[in-house]
């Protein structure tokens, strides 16, 4: 027996690794023509841990204070070595990971894999791409930059509007009625500590689901086998899905590189609480469909503010967004072509709201 | 004393002591009041430092303000936070409008809200010119 062998027993001797990984062993991923749609989620979880590391990296350098987080910022920009890649990477894999987050939940929507039993898979996903939206959002921040004050200030400003709590709410998030080094420091806190820890928990909960409910099949795909079973088709997940899943996460990191390299990320001007907002300024391409919304909203619908509207209308629309399994079976199969649509219909005005947002002056 | 009964008083004082403890912990969330948020009165710039038709930001107390110098050489001075979602307005000279960037909302020199999603009019200040010093005051509630 060799030594890693000797190893491996010593170890499963204690802690019966083998028993824990037999299910693992035994997963299979179905082989069909949409097969290449299950690698978002993967592809997800690897760009997670891409910002995990180079976050880390950053938190040797950042300092979380108004007065110091733009010098800092630029120290690890401009003198630390390689500071400028470490930066550029964590802000890169930070777009592609929310960019596939979107496109896996686009693909599940669509693919209709929320039903029955995967509630749950669902439910934790949406969680998930919420989440990840925070770390956008609370990570914007950091720099202390122009771009990124505006963009806070406009979207605490939009939980303020929220009726009731909504005040209160915003004070919590800024750590005051402004934002201030109070809210840098806030968003510092919630963007390495807090929101790290639920996502981690929320990740854990939803490769549990997958695993305990295997991988979701399209409706025509299932149709399909039903009829002909001989055509049923699946791999063993390990390692044939995985090693395909690892070509998947090398590909994403040489593209990361390569945007990282010849693209790296700007950090802007420093921010100052009394300036105004300089003219063209616009918040990262995942909230643009919110922010382009809110520009065309009127002042006043009826009786009520037109921004109070629109942010109930978003609140209002991520609910519905979560309860989709349960809406489709209140909707029942004869008016299930309708739930499509609506699918349909959101990721069209996302779209269409992100390039008009991204065109317009 | 009954088992059943013990448990219930550990269970209930339990519940108790931790909850007594979450109420510290929720009012440390809520941060507490600035100072200098109320200024009633700041220096918003030197009587030299601004050309007819132009205008410029300054602190007033927490928030940001705006002095507008008109064509004619009047001053004018209002809240620069948009009440739409609290982004920082500028003076427009092309249009002589006050004018938030953010989602293209426009003022009127009055501070009414003439175009975009604005749905309020912007707070007006009084501007008092001393000696070489432009001061803008809040106004009295009447």
């Amino acid at each position: 027996m060799n030594a890693t062998a000797r190893v491996q027993t010593w170890i499963d001797e204690r802690l019966n690794l083998e028993e824990a990984l037999s299910p693992l062993r035994e997963k299979t991923v179905p082989v069909h023509r949409y097969s290449s749609w299950y690698f978002l989620g993967g592809l997800t979880l690897f760009l997670f841990g891409v910002q995990l590391l180079t976050g880390v990296l950053l938190l040797l350098y950042y300092h979380p204070s108004a007065g110091e987080a733009y010098e800092s910022v630029q120290n690890i920009t401009n003198r630390v070595q390689f500071g400028w890649l470490i930066r550029s990477l964590h802000s890169w894999s930070a777009n592609l990971m929310v960019f596939c987050a979107f496109a896996h939940m686009f693909s599940v929507a669509l693919a209709r894999a929320y039903r029955k039993p995967r509630e749950l898979t669902w439910i934790s996903g949406v969680v998930l791409l919420f989440l990840v939206l925070g770390f956008g959002f609370s990570g914007y921040l950091l720099p202390w930059n122009t771009r990124a004050y505006f963009a806070t200030k406009v979207g605490t400003e939009v939980a303020g509007q929220l009726p009731v709590l909504g005040h209160a709410m915003m004070v919590f998030m800024r750590g005051g009625e402004d934002v201030s080094g109070a809210t840098l420091t806030r968003f510092f806190g919630l963007h390495i500590a807090i929101l790290p820890a639920l996502t981690i928990g929320m990740v854990l909960a939803h490769l549990m689901l997958v695993q305990k409910f295997g991988t979701s099949v399209p409706v025509s795909v299932e149709n399909e086998w039903e009829e002909h079973p001989e055509r049923r088709k699946e791999m063993r997940f390990f390692p044939n899905f995985f090693l395909r899943e690892l070509l998947g996460w090398y590909a994403a990191l040489g593209l990361l590189i390569v945007l990282a390299v010849f693209f790296p990320w700007e950090l802007g001007v420093k921010a100052d609480p009394f300036s105004p907002a300089p003219p063209g300024i616009k918040p990262e391409w995942y909230f643009l469909a919110q922010f382009q919304t809110l520009k065309l909203v009127p002042a006043h619908i009826l009786f009520l503010d037109g921004e109070v509207l629109g942010i109930l209308g978003f609140g209002l629309g991520g609910a519905l967004w979560l309860a989709l399994p349960f809406i489709e079976v209140l909707a029942g199969t004869r008016r299930i072509r309708w739930v499509k649509v609506g699918i349909i219909f959101v990721m069209v005005y996302l779209t269409a709201m992100s390039v008009i947002g991204y065109v317009s002056r | 004393m009954p088992r059943r009964t013990a448990l219930r008083f550990l269970v209930g004082t339990i519940i108790g002591s931790v909850a007594s403890l979450l109420y510290p912990v929720l009012r440390y969330l809520v941060p507490p009041p600035e100072a200098g948020m109320s200024a009633n009165e700041a220096l918003a710039a030197r009587i030299d430092e601004l050309k007819p038709n132009s205008g410029k930001t300054f602190r007033f107390g927490s928030r940001p303000a705006l002095l507008v110098r008109l064509a004619s050489g009047e001053y004018r001075s209002t809240s620069a936070v948009c009440t739409h979602l609290g982004c920082t307005v500028q003076y427009k000279p092309e249009t002589s409008q006050i004018w938030c960037a953010c989602h293209n909302g426009c003022y009127d020199l009055n501070g009414k809200n003439v175009s975009g999603p604005p749905p309020r009019a912007l707070d007006t200040y009084e501007v008092n010119v001393r000696g070489q010093e432009i001061y803008v005051i809040r106004k009295q509630a009447a």
